[in-house]
């Protein structure tokens, strides 16, 4: 028997959400304002996101910002996968502990140093620093995220449906993409959404990482904002909140409809 | 059925080479060279450091090797105040933040686990979010709202509350309120985990007991949710140490945080093995609070 909430309960979470969602309201809103001071109403335009679209480096960054998500994201979505069918189902193997300390750390490593201690490694490596550097960088971070999302579905898995194929003389590598695979999709495909996200976000590793002629859109709109504030990165910051807005919507009806279809 | 399983782990361990290869070259691997580069001496020259450790040379160039490292690096992070400095600067900030983020963050993950089960869906993709737009664009949204003109004097000034715009962007104040905002969801989420989980039962029995609410919340919930504390104080605790984007944005430039004397040494003084040496030192202070996060996440999922 549950007590209920009490008004406290309430209003504790109403004060949180709309500490959340305020300052995230307040940019977008303003991203349509006609002053050009962000702090002044002037009436409702459109006229940033107009400056916005005649921006080429802004746009140029986008799209450099664009692929380089879709592609870590989805070499990250490989990887982690595979990290969390290991740390699931391989039992104890040999170097588990670092194993499991390797997936766990980056998340919460100071960005600055995975960022610095990659760059020294693509110098010693005496790789090329720009665009395939970054994304390795990335897929190094983001792979440990899918990992543990896909991870936690794993472990409430009924793997009963996996051993009757393989009784049945399945190999493993078929049994995962035949019955496993369509099972978890959706926590890896919120883990590739979680990692196209990270990845579209990320400035400090991105600046550490990158060379000449692959610069992120973080990294142009980090370099503006340390002018000053412009309408224009309100609308680009805006552009970016509805984009992965979009994608969480997509995503979770279409893992509603999986689980309705699975009932 | 024993034999299913069997060649289930042999599957599973073949699938672990790839991520373990991968991130031991691009993980662990670079952790080793900041900790060699560290010991380096600063050189003009690109890469700017000596001595480059070349492995086919063999033994006599190990031990030219050994011979050339340096700890300069480190006196010098020793000798020099402002490395000092920053790193107090950080600690504190850090732990300040995760003070101010608990004690706002236990409420509204315990509202959350009190409202009717049908509403604790929505509400947790409402916390989840904000967690997936990006750290600089929130940390922008503030700095619009504490400009000298902006939202917040306006509203402070229309309501009467303060006569004069007040300073807030450059002061720790601004720091804080980035933080804490950022790193919200991180203190939610776990709080949240633990709190859901708990049976209300408990709390009655208390009840029917005759324990005053507050001696309740003290002696059954607070320990039940100590878990959830944990990991939400490491999950922040840990990242903020090393924060660059608000400190940069909403804070003074005179007092830095570790991660802009990073940011600088390596960026504008083009000085690696500073850079490393303060990454190496920062990696130090950093690894009990990790080590003990990554063992409550091993003993989490056993518990699952």
């Amino acid at each position: 028997m549950r007590r209920g909430a009490s008004s406290f309960n309430l209003a504790a979470v109403a004060l949180g959400l709309a500490f959340l969602y305020l300052p995230m309201a307040i940019l977008v809103i303003f991203s349509f304002n006609a002053s050009r001071l962000v702090t002044v109403w002037g009436g409702w335009s459109t006229r940033w996101y107009a400056e916005l679209f005649a921006d080429g480096a802004m746009l140029e960054s986008a799209g450099v910002s664009i692929r380089l998500a879709a592609l870590s994201a989805s070499i990250a979505t490989m990887l982690g996968t595979l990290a969390a069918i290991a740390l699931t189902r391989a039992g104890r193997f040999r170097g588990r502990t670092l194993f499991t300390g390797m997936v766990y750390a980056p998340l919460v490593m100071p960005e600055v140093i995975t960022g610095l201690s990659l760059l020294l490694l693509f110098v010693a490596l005496d790789l090329d620093r720009g665009f395939w550097t970054v994304t390795i960088a990335h897929t190094t971070l983001t792979m440990c995220f899918v990992a543990v999302v896909v991870q936690s579905r794993l472990v409430t898995f009924d793997r009963s449906l996996e051993e009757a194929a393989m009784d049945l003389g399945c190999p493993p590598g078929r049994t995962f993409l035949l019955i496993t695979l369509p099972l978890i999709w959706p926590a890896v495909a919120a883990g590739w959404m979680l990692a196209f996200t990270l990845s579209l976000d990320d400035l400090v590793i991105a600046s550490f990482t990158t060379g000449p002629g692959a610069t992120t859109l973080p990294m142009r709109i980090y370099s503006q904002v340390r002018l000053g504030v412009k309408p224009e990165i309100n609308a680009v910051c805006t552009l970016m909140i509805a984009v992965v807005t979009a994608m969480l919507v997509v995503f979770s009806l279409l893992s509603k409809q999986t689980r309705a279809n699975s009932e | 059925m024993a034999e299913t399983r069997r060649r289930a782990g042999g599957a599973g361990r073949s699938a672990v080479l790839i991520p373990y290869g991968w991130l031991v070259l691009f993980f662990l691997l670079p952790f080793l060279i900041v900790l060699k580069i560290s010991l380096s001496a600063t050189a003009i020259a690109q890469p700017p450091y000596t001595p480059v450790f070349d492995p086919s040379a063999g033994l006599a160039a190990l031990k030219e090797f050994l011979a050339d490292l340096s700890f300069d690096n480190y006196a010098q992070l020793i000798a020099d105040r402002l490395y000092l400095f920053s790193y107090l600067r950080s600690l504190e900030i850090a732990a300040v933040s995760t003070v101010i983020l608990l004690v706002l963050g236990y409420p509204v993950a315990y509202g959350m686990a009190r409202v009717a089960r049908r509403w604790q869906g929505l509400l947790l993709v409402l916390v989840i979010l904000p967690f997936w737009t990006s750290f600089l664009i929130r940390i922008y949204a503030w700095v619009t709202i504490l400009q000298h003109d902006g939202l917040l004097n306006q509203a402070l000034v229309a309501l009467h509350i303060v006569d004069a715009p007040l300073t807030w962007l450059a002061t720790d104040t601004a720091i804080y309120i980035g933080i804490v905002y950022s790193y919200f969801p991180f203190m939610v989420l776990p709080l949240y985990a633990a709190l859901e989980k708990m049976d209300e039962s408990l709390l009655e029995a208390a009840a029917n007991l005759g324990c005053p609410r507050w001696k309740t919340f003290w002696l059954v919930t607070l320990p039940l949710s100590r878990p959830g504390i944990v990991a939400g104080v490491l999950l922040c605790f840990i990242p903020i140490v090393g924060e660059f984007v608000a400190p940069d944005l909403l804070g003074g430039s005179s007092r830095q945080m570790i991660g802009q004397t990073l940011w600088t040494e390596f960026f504008a003084n083009r000085d690696w093995p500073a850079a490393s040496g303060v990454a190496a030192v920062l990696l130090l202070l950093l690894v009990v609070p990790i080590v003990i996060y990554q063992h409550q996440q091993a003993r989490e999922l056993e518990g699952a």
